[in-house]
């Protein structure tokens, strides 16, 4: 599944040693590292990758929704390593019918926030979480906004 | 709480106290509702803080109050029209966020910038580092008591406003960096006018420091105050001055350059403190270090186009459209439906005045980009409030959350 390119990449070959079966796809495109993590991997991944691979920062977490490709939603983890000065994409696809995804917030406690958004904004729960509940709406609101299925204007009725 | 138990007296818990009649020997604790409309919370930041006498047990932020769907809102943009959305997130480094937005944008479709544009980005989003550190400078010190601060910082930043004002019209939401390029060329008189302001801004810093610096209320209001290790600061996401207050030189100008960062010569200052203290003085070094890069940029600035040679991109010249076909239909094309940006993903990285912006934007091949994500800077060092004023008292919880620097219609969108 990997592009020949990056066989040789030290992240991923060191990834792929610790944490075989892991990466299901990847590519490097204007020159931004991308890895495809099969979702039940993720919290693996990321523990090794800030243990083992000094990436000491998580710099956002957010979803992209395919709406209607199944599975629908793409989970994004932009990290980083001040240290070795890189950065890097996870992305975790996750089904439209039951959203779930491991909470990383073991990993990095500055996950919580960027979990709580995702959940509020697109409805991905996070299992594991401290605290998972609406961040940016009122705790009332019904419907996740940035799906593609939730309109842009307009009041219901 | 058991170690405070006193013999012979039944302690019992805190709900349960305010029916009780007889006085207990341990202190109540009080929640108490800080905002949203404190006056020192700058924005409709709420916190919710637990306090046992004066100290806080804990402290809960709790934000959203500016949460304007922003980025639902680019999705039905077209990629141009996406500029005035950059704007309005932080609304005190406006052309921080037009930057990073153009940049992601130019990177999936491959342009290159001409330099008298990308130097002039350069000396913008420099002033509007200025803009911000004066705005929280002055607001930060009357915070804490120092009135005049204030007056002598909105005084300077009334000089920079004008200057954004000469360039695009607009004080503050200028949006005058464009996918391609600047808006328009640069107004006849902006040398002369940088250069008036740059070169007696140095001594304003000066004054600054003279009211600030030596001064005994604001050094026993700042020294030890605030201070939380650069570690838990890494892990809870804080960017920025903070982590250049912790002794951590990491800046996105330096480390990964865009827009000729690297052309310039400046440093990157840091301290080891890591207290409120040291952030001031981190912030006020940073205000010297842009001016001497606003320097550097008024006496090199290349000649040349402002924008790029992308006829698909980039609005044709007025006087082009009348006598030349293909301006005219790349006018048409672009004004009624856009340009069309190729799939693929960019993940933009800035360092604002706050700390590190990031833009996300995935491109489905079409003029709307599909998804855009902001990574603001006031988000991630919002999150460390809680750990950072725990146990402290609630008077320092001023200081610590004036000294993060944060713009609550960053962190909320």
């Amino acid at each position: 599944m990997l592009p020949s390119e990056l066989n040789s990449d030290p992240v991923v070959l060191a990834l792929a040693s610790a944490e075989p079966e892991a990466v299901v796809g990847g590519k490097l495109d204007r020159g931004e590292l991308t890895l495809e993590i099969a979702a039940d991997k993720i919290v693996n991944v990321c523990h090794h990758l800030k243990k083992d691979q000094k990436f000491t920062r998580l710099s956002t977490v957010t979803a992209v929704d395919w709406y209607p490709e199944e599975p629908r939603f793409e989970v994004v983890y932009h990290l980083h390593s001040v240290e070795r000065n890189l950065r890097l994409r996870l992305k975790c696809r996750v089904s439209g019918a039951s959203p779930e995804i491991d909470s990383v917030t073991p990993v990095w406690r500055g996950a919580n926030w960027y979990e709580r958004e995702t959940f509020d904004l697109f409805g991905i729960r996070f299992r594991h979480h401290p605290g998972l509940r609406r961040i940016m709406l009122p705790e009332d609101w019904e419907g996740h906004p940035l799906r593609k299925d939730y309109p842009v204007t307009g009041t219901r009725v | 709480m058991s170690d405070t138990s006193i013999p012979g007296v039944t302690i019992v818990e805190t709900e349960s106290q305010v029916e009780q009649p007889e006085v207990s020997p341990r202190p109540r604790r009080m929640t108490l509702n800080m905002g949203p409309q404190h006056p020192s919370t700058h924005g409709v930041l709420r916190l919710l803080l637990e306090l046992d006498g004066e100290t806080i047990v804990s402290a809960q932020p709790d934000i959203g109050y500016l949460h304007t769907g922003i980025e639902k809102e680019f999705e039905v943009k077209n990629y141009q029209q996406g500029v005035t959305l950059t704007d309005r997130i932080d609304y005190l480094a406006p052309l921080s966020n037009n930057l990073c937005y153009c940049l992601a944008v130019e990177k999936l479709l491959g342009l290159e910038i001409p330099p008298m544009a990308q130097w002039q980005r350069v000396m913008l989003t420099e002033l509007t580092r200025l803009n911000s550190h004066l705005v929280w400078l002055g607001t930060h010190a009357i915070d804490i008591g120092a009135m005049s601060v204030f007056l002598y910082c909105f005084r300077e930043r009334e000089d920079i406003l004008r200057i954004f004002e000469m360039y695009s019209g607009q004080r503050m939401m200028t949006s005058y960096f464009r996918i391609g390029g600047l808006a328009l060329e640069p107004p006849r008189a902006w040398h002369q006018r940088v250069k008036t302001f740059i070169d007696v801004f140095p001594s304003r810093v000066d004054e600054y420091e003279e009211l600030l610096t030596n001064n005994r209320i604001w050094i026993g209001r700042t020294q030890g105050v605030g201070v939380l290790p650069v570690e838990d600061m890494l892990d809870l996401g804080v960017t920025g001055p903070m982590l250049r207050a912790a002794g951590l030189a990491w800046d996105t100008r330096k480390t990964q350059p865009y827009s000729s960062y690297e052309k310039f010569d400046f440093e990157i200052p840091t301290r080891t403190e890591n207290d409120v203290y040291a952030r001031y003085l981190v912030r006020i070094e940073e205000m010297r270090q842009s001016a001497r890069i606003i320097q550097q940029a008024l006496a090199g600035m290349p000649g040349g186009r402002w924008t790029a040679d992308a006829p698909h991109v980039v609005l044709p010249d007025r006087e082009k459209m009348k006598t030349q076909m293909e301006a005219l239909i790349y006018h048409f094309k672009i004004v009624t439906e856009g340009f069309r940006v190729p799939a693929g993903e960019v993940y933009q990285v800035i360092e604002s005045p706050r700390g590190e912006i990031g833009y996300y934007v995935v491109s489905d091949g079409t003029a709307n980009p599909y998804r855009v994500h902001v990574r603001g800077p006031s988000f991630g060092n919002l999150q460390a409030v809680p750990e950072m004023v725990e146990g402290t008292l609630i008077a320092d919880v001023i200081a610590s959350i004036g000294s993060m620097d944060f713009v609550l219609g960053d962190s909320d969108r």
